[in-house]
């Protein structure tokens, strides 16, 4: 029973329930389950970017450039639409190019051995940029987009949007990919001990490259998805939203030194952060509470993250081991 | 991040170099020849390059991050870095703003700016230095932290009609060309590089960024060493924070968006090392200045602020690429 309340995916769920509970005396639809169906696909972008985020932070990196890689893959898919391509053929370019941004990143960490986080502040410009060079700063708009390519994350199946139906795949695949495959448990090696993990026979580099890519192609797919679902395309699309990325990360538990971290941790990060989002402007807070709220929430859970692991000692080890 | 280069580069070599070759060769003088060669193409670019006063225009692009850089740089010295810097010119000029709706004067008015400032520092010190949780996430929260209230109190509004003096700090000139920024960029240098390079304060920043247990043993209080540099990062953001609302006449939450990274990469330009460890107070000052121009020079050539970014993403990654690249090959 200790052990249950003393996971982090728990305690975070149980702030989760207690958190809708409390934003339900004031407005007792919000827990209907059609608007909390609608809470978690509102979250669906931000739960496919923070898993991505989460594989790039267990390698000991981060990854600033989410964003501007969604923005980017975003336009593009809007540009090819505008071409007459069809949708299958969009997806893919959407998923293939961020999967190139990624590597762009990954191999500037991995082979010329530049700091991620310089990597990646600078890149989060320049694919910025490369969106204005491309448009001169013009919007893509609704009436320029065609039907089926809007249409597709809103599509409902089985009850749920499309767009809610990807997040779950993401996060099974996820999933599968961490726990139950040689690549996933090298992410986790990599980051708990760089120098144990060479001696294991895991190229180090490469494994960050990987992350890298694995990020970026997440990050294309959510551009599709944003710029159909919003139907709109412009230079500052989901503009500062890798901070809201990084912040689910570190919600969720995901040590920023590497090594330790669930994907349940990352869904739940995000989901605390979408559930604030969509509730502010039900309990008749104005929006602007909502940037002061996520940061605080950064520093009370990176602050709870290291009362608990200096508790425990290492908590990084730990964990490490429960695992192995 | 393998870190086998940095061990390689500290490694003591067999027979020692001049003074002079080590400086030829050191990051400064390369920075130098990028000065050089960007004041000349500029001067060529543009016939409205060359004229003392445009010039002296030209430093309002890098003087309000500059302050910032030079504490920045110790604080990435030391091993820390401080993402909320322009989150805090936001918070510090938000104050201002209810001040002066208060009816305060000027005098007021910088004492709440640059007071502002130096609690906000005292806050990401406390997080840091107290409680020992990693900067980069600390700076991140406290960056939403503090723009998030500016932005509470301010929503879409702005504060305007700042009192007639308060102009000074950001549009007035001491003396011919030099406004009152760029002197104050000038006295701030030679500060930090006095207190960097030549006191027991700035050896122990670099004892505490090579690695910081070794420091605490030798009796280093590495502690309030963190906390006083992350105290400074305030202090310099909310003195930018007088200068660049002065200098704008307004207050709205979105001001200052996006120059942590750009003092970041001024910083790193400076050749001042990410990981900690190593820098120095002129390779930041000669950043600076190279910032300034060709920010300046692709201006006068009307060149969207945006290609402006992509230009210096390019410049971040590649001052720090080519070097690499060009010791790996050479081998």
């Amino acid at each position: 029973m200790t052990k249950i309340l003393k996971s982090r995916e728990i305690l975070l769920a149980l702030a989760i329930l207690a958190l809708i509970a409390l934003i339900s005396t004031r407005f007792p639809g919000f827990v209907a389950p059609a608007n909390l169906a609608n809470v978690f696909n509102d979250t669906s972008p931000l739960i496919i970017l923070a898993i991505g985020q989460m594989v790039v932070i267990l390698t000991k990196c981060i990854d600033l450039s989410v964003a501007a890689t969604l923005a980017l893959c975003g336009m593009v898919a809007a540009m090819l639409n505008g071409m007459g391509v069809p949708l299958p053929v969009i997806l893919l370019a959407a998923v293939v190019l961020g999967a190139g941004l990624g590597a762009v990143n990954g191999w500037l960490v991995w082979k010329v051995d530049i700091p991620p986080i310089v990597v990646t502040l600078g890149t989060m410009t320049i694919y910025r940029g490369i969106i204005f060079l491309m448009t001169d700063g013009k919007w893509i708009n609704a009436h320029q987009m065609s039907a089926g390519f809007k249409d597709l994350p809103r599509a409902f199946v089985l009850g749920l949007p499309v767009m809610s139906w990807i997040a779950i795949a993401v996060i099974i695949a996820a999933a599968l990919l961490l726990n139950r495959t040689a690549l996933g448990r090298s992410f986790y090696a990599v980051g708990g001990n760089p120098h144990a993990a060479v001696y294991t026979g895991i190229n180090v580099g490469r494994t960050q490259f990987v992350a890298f890519v694995f990020s970026g192609a997440l990050a294309g797919l959510t551009g599709y998805l944003w710029v159909a679902r919003y139907a709109v395309a412009y230079v500052d699309i989901a503009g500062g939203f890798e901070l809201d990325v990084v912040a689910a990360c570190v919600i969720g538990g995901i040590a920023i030194a590497g090594g330790a971290g669930t994907i349940a941790g990352a869904v739940l990060g995000a989901l605390f952060l979408g559930v604030i989002k969509n509730a502010l402007p039900v309990v008749g807070i104005s929006p602007f509470w909502q940037l002061a709220i996520s940061g605080s929430a950064i520093i009370l859970a990176v602050a709870f993250n290291a009362r608990q692991g200096r508790a425990k000692g290492r908590i990084i080890l730990k964990s490490a081991e429960h695992r192995a | 991040m393998s870190d086998s280069t940095h061990h390689t580069a500290r490694l003591i070599p067999d027979r020692l170099t001049s003074p002079l070759a080590r400086a030829l060769r050191s990051w400064e003088a390369l920075l130098i020849v990028v000065a050089v060669a960007v004041f000349a193409i500029n001067s060529f670019a543009s016939p409205y390059f060359l004229n003392a006063w445009n010039l002296s225009d030209a430093t309002f692009n890098f003087t309000e991050k500059a302050m910032i850089a030079f504490a920045m740089a110790m604080l990435i010295i030391a091993g820390e870095i401080d993402l909320s810097v322009a989150s805090i010119i936001a918070l510090a000029s938000t104050a201002m703003g209810i001040a002066m709706t208060a009816g305060f004067d000027t005098p007021m008015l910088v004492a709440v700016g640059i007071g502002t400032g130096v609690l906000c520092g005292a806050l990401n010190g406390f997080f840091v230095a107290r409680l020992g949780l990693p900067s980069i996430v600390v700076t991140i929260g406290t960056m939403s932290l503090f723009r998030g209230i500016s932005t509470i109190v301010l929503g879409d509004e702005a504060f305007t009609g700042y009192p007639k003096s308060f102009a000074w700090f950001g549009q007035g000139y001491v003396w011919w060309v030099f406004s009152f920024e760029l002197v104050l960029f000038a006295v701030l240098a030679v500060g930090f590089y006095v207190l960097l390079h030549r006191t027991n304060f700035g050896r122990s920043v670099y004892a505490i960024g090579n690695n910081p247990t070794a420091a605490l043993f030798s009796g280093i209080r590495v502690g309030r060493v963190r906390f006083i540099l992350f105290l400074m990062t305030g202090l310099m953001s909310g003195i930018a924070a007088v200068c660049l609302t002065s200098r704008l006449g307004s207050t709205r939450p979105s001001i200052a968006t996006g120059m942590e990274l750009e003092v970041v990469t001024m910083v790193v330009l400076g050749g001042v090392n990410i990981l900690g460890g190593s820098g120095t107070i002129p390779g930041v000052v000669l950043a600076a200045i190279i910032m300034g121009l060709v920010t300046f020079g692709f201006g006068l050539l009307n060149v969207p602020g945006i290609v402006m970014s992509i230009f210096l993403g390019l410049l971040l990654i590649s001052v720090i690429a080519v070097p690499r690249l060009i010791r790996r090959w050479g081998k």
